[in-house]
């Protein structure tokens, strides 16, 4: 008697229809699979043809301007370096410091663990309330007006978070036997982080940081509520100077109703778009030979 | 150091006077005091590090509070919760805040009904369906998507995804409700896909072996088994991505427009709470007016809603996980 044989018909076509809703299933899988990756093609192709026209180096270096022919993102874009760097000066030794903390110096009592839940739940509040922070306390607060610093500092509060999540978890990566021996050769808790688990744990940190960095460098919302709106002329020559950032540029163009501005303002989402895939990919390398090297 | 024996930097490093496993032989009293000293210190900096995290929430909590506090003197409480009409800057002034929920709640349902369902199957697929090297061009497509700026969204919905509904449905307005739900959703997909497809993978391969042992096909190992399995972990992931549509702020000032309206038309024109504080702070409102504390009291509405969204998905993880060895 051969294994199918006490199928009788109606088992048969049970089985067949199982194996039909199988192979529709998997489809239906694929295919929403397939919403997210088209959507990103379909966003990028919507932002090229529209933008790639007004793209040349003149739209780079120019100073912005009320007629979008000569407008152009210079301003803004070194708005958003400055941005970029201090927000990395401020928020990363801060971080890095609270994620030692958190792994290597804290005991598992209420404190590191109301601590580490606070940093869980701040990750996940939206961008717009720390711009209010960030408009009651550095801008009205401590009086640092509407300037760079400001947004820094309000831009750090915002990644600190996930700076510290992801630095927490490359600290953590780093097998406790390198921390024996140096404990067992004599080495204070200092020395074994400094001189051990940092140096094999920065990749890992360095990672995460520029992740969240370029999390920042796309942000739009807290900068408004700093005050970097408004027509700036000149780029920044200090952290005390008045800004816009390549996004904020962005959103102005785009809620003018004429299609020169929009196509301007595709040209500038080329811009910061090009920026955020060089930093992805400083970060993707970074990741690679870190976990080529383990 | 034993690495059972860790010590609160803040406090006990050195509270018997030296380190246990510091050197003493070459050293000596003076030198060891010195790194003990050094020690503290550097726990005390780092310790002041992990705090302001913790000062942050304050800070946030605390100025919510004393500016939403003037206001709720001026505008009763129930009035701002159950009043139908927002209207600031016009006489007579109104300061209900149901149109705002509304719409905020509008775009989170809808961009909900794209993202939860299509990030729930794309979790499947890659964690049931697809190949090592499938998985390792899929997932940094979606990080891709993640990372992208959501001003970005926001022009995508205008200047794309609107014309194509006016295609549809002639009358919908230049700024509607449906665009920019569609725009979050996309936007929140890899929210649920990544966090979801963790919850997915960490369930036991022996759960699925068993159900395939028992003649069960791929879809009944996934449906019935694997995702009951993760529940807590995909709940979790929806509620964040929820949450986190809430929270959204460009795409939906860019797409969804600035008119409080409370209706469920998602093609008319609508303000969220996000756009609304947007709103206030492009115009030049002094501090001290009615304006400017709107700006707190709506503020402190999107604070509770999002953090105790999160809070119940932390809840659901950690109370409805199952454990497998």
């Amino acid at each position: 008697m051969s294994a199918g044989d006490w199928l009788t018909g109606s088992d048969a076509a049970f089985d067949r229809r199982r194996k039909l809703k199988g192979a529709v299933f998997a489809g239906a899988c694929g295919a929403a699979t397939l919403v997210g990756v088209v959507s990103l093609g379909v966003l990028l192709v919507d932002v090229i043809i529209d933008g790639i026209a007004s793209l040349d180096w003149r739209f780079v270096t120019a100073l912005p301007s009320r007629f979008p022919e000569r407008a152009g993102i210079k301003v803004a874009l070194a708005g958003s370096v400055w941005i970029l760097v201090l927000t990395a000066l401020i928020s990363f030794p801060l971080s890095v410091a609270a994620a030692i903390y958190l792994e290597e110096y804290a005991n598992r009592g209420w404190v590191s663990k109301t601590i580490q839940t606070n940093i869980a739940n701040l990750a996940g509040v939206p961008s717009i309330v720390y711009g209010i922070l960030g408009l009651a306390l550095f801008v009205r607060g401590l009086g640092l007006g509407r300037s760079v610093l400001s947004g820094a500092l309000t831009l750090s509060l915002l990644i600190m978070p996930v700076i510290i999540i992801a630095a927490q978890e490359a600290i953590r990566a780093v097998p406790p036997t390198i921390r024996e021996a140096a404990y067992g050769l004599g080495a204070t808790r200092w020395q074994v982080v400094s001189r051990q688990v940092l140096p094999m744990a920065l990749p890992g940190i360095l990672t995460g940081t520029i992740l969240a960095l370029s999390r920042a460098v796309g942000e739009t919302a807290p900068l408004i509520m700093v005050g970097a709106v408004g027509f700036i002329a000149f780029t920044p020559e200090g952290p005390m100077s008045p800004f816009t950032v390549l996004p904020l540029q962005i959103y102005q163009w785009v809620s003018r109703p004429q299609d020169e501005f929009r196509a301007i303002a595709a040209a500038g989402i080329i811009v910061l778009l090009l920026l955020l895939l060089s930093m992805n990919a400083v970060a993707i390398v970074l990741r690679n030979r870190y976990s080529s090297k383990t | 150091m034993a690495p059972t024996e860790r010590t609160d930097g803040s406090e006990d490093l050195g509270a018997t006077g030296r380190d246990p496993v510091a050197p003493t032989v070459v050293s000596g009293l003076g030198f060891q005091r010195t790194k003990n000293v050094q020690e503290r210190i550097i726990g005390g900096v780092l310790f002041s590090c992990a705090a302001i995290s913790t000062l942050v929430t304050v800070g946030v909590v605390v100025v919510l509070l004393r500016e939403s506090l003037i206001f709720f003197s001026n505008v009763p409480v129930w009035e701002f919760l159950t009043g139908t009409r927002w209207q600031p800057a016009f006489t007579p002034q109104r300061f209900g805040v149901l149109p705002l929920l509304a719409g905020s709640v509008m775009v989170a349902v809808g961009s909900a009904i794209i993202a939860l369902p299509l990030g729930l199957m794309t979790a499947i697929f890659l964690s049931e369906y697809a190949g090592q090297r499938l998985r390792g061009i899929l997932k940094p497509v979606l990080e891709i998507l993640a990372g992208i700026p959501t001003v970005v969204y926001g022009y995508f919905a205008l200047t794309f995804i609107t014309p194509l509904l006016r295609q549809f449905v002639p009358e919908t307005d230049v700024f509607n409700a449906a665009a920019a739900s569609i725009v979050v959703g996309i936007m929140i997909i890899p929210t649920v896909s990544s966090l979801s497809e963790d919850a997915l993978r960490a369930v036991p391969r022996a759960l699925r072996e068993g159900a395939y042992g028992l003649g069960a096909t791929k879809l009944e190992v996934s449906t019935k088994v694997v995702v009951p399995a993760a529940l807590s972990g995909v709940f979790a992931s929806f509620i964040l991505a929820v949450s986190r549509a809430i929270g959204e702020t460009m795409a939906v000032t860019i797409a969804a427009g600035n008119l409080p309206n409370l209706t469920l038309n998602p093609l008319e024109s609508i303000q969220t709470m996000t756009a609304y504080i947007v709103s206030v702070s492009l115009g030049d409102t002094p501090q001290g007016t009615v304006a400017y504390q709107t700006l707190f009291a709506v503020g402190m509405t999107l604070f509770i809603i999002t953090l105790g969204m999160n809070i119940l998905s932390q809840w659901v993880l950690s109370r409805f996980r199952e454990e497998y060895q």
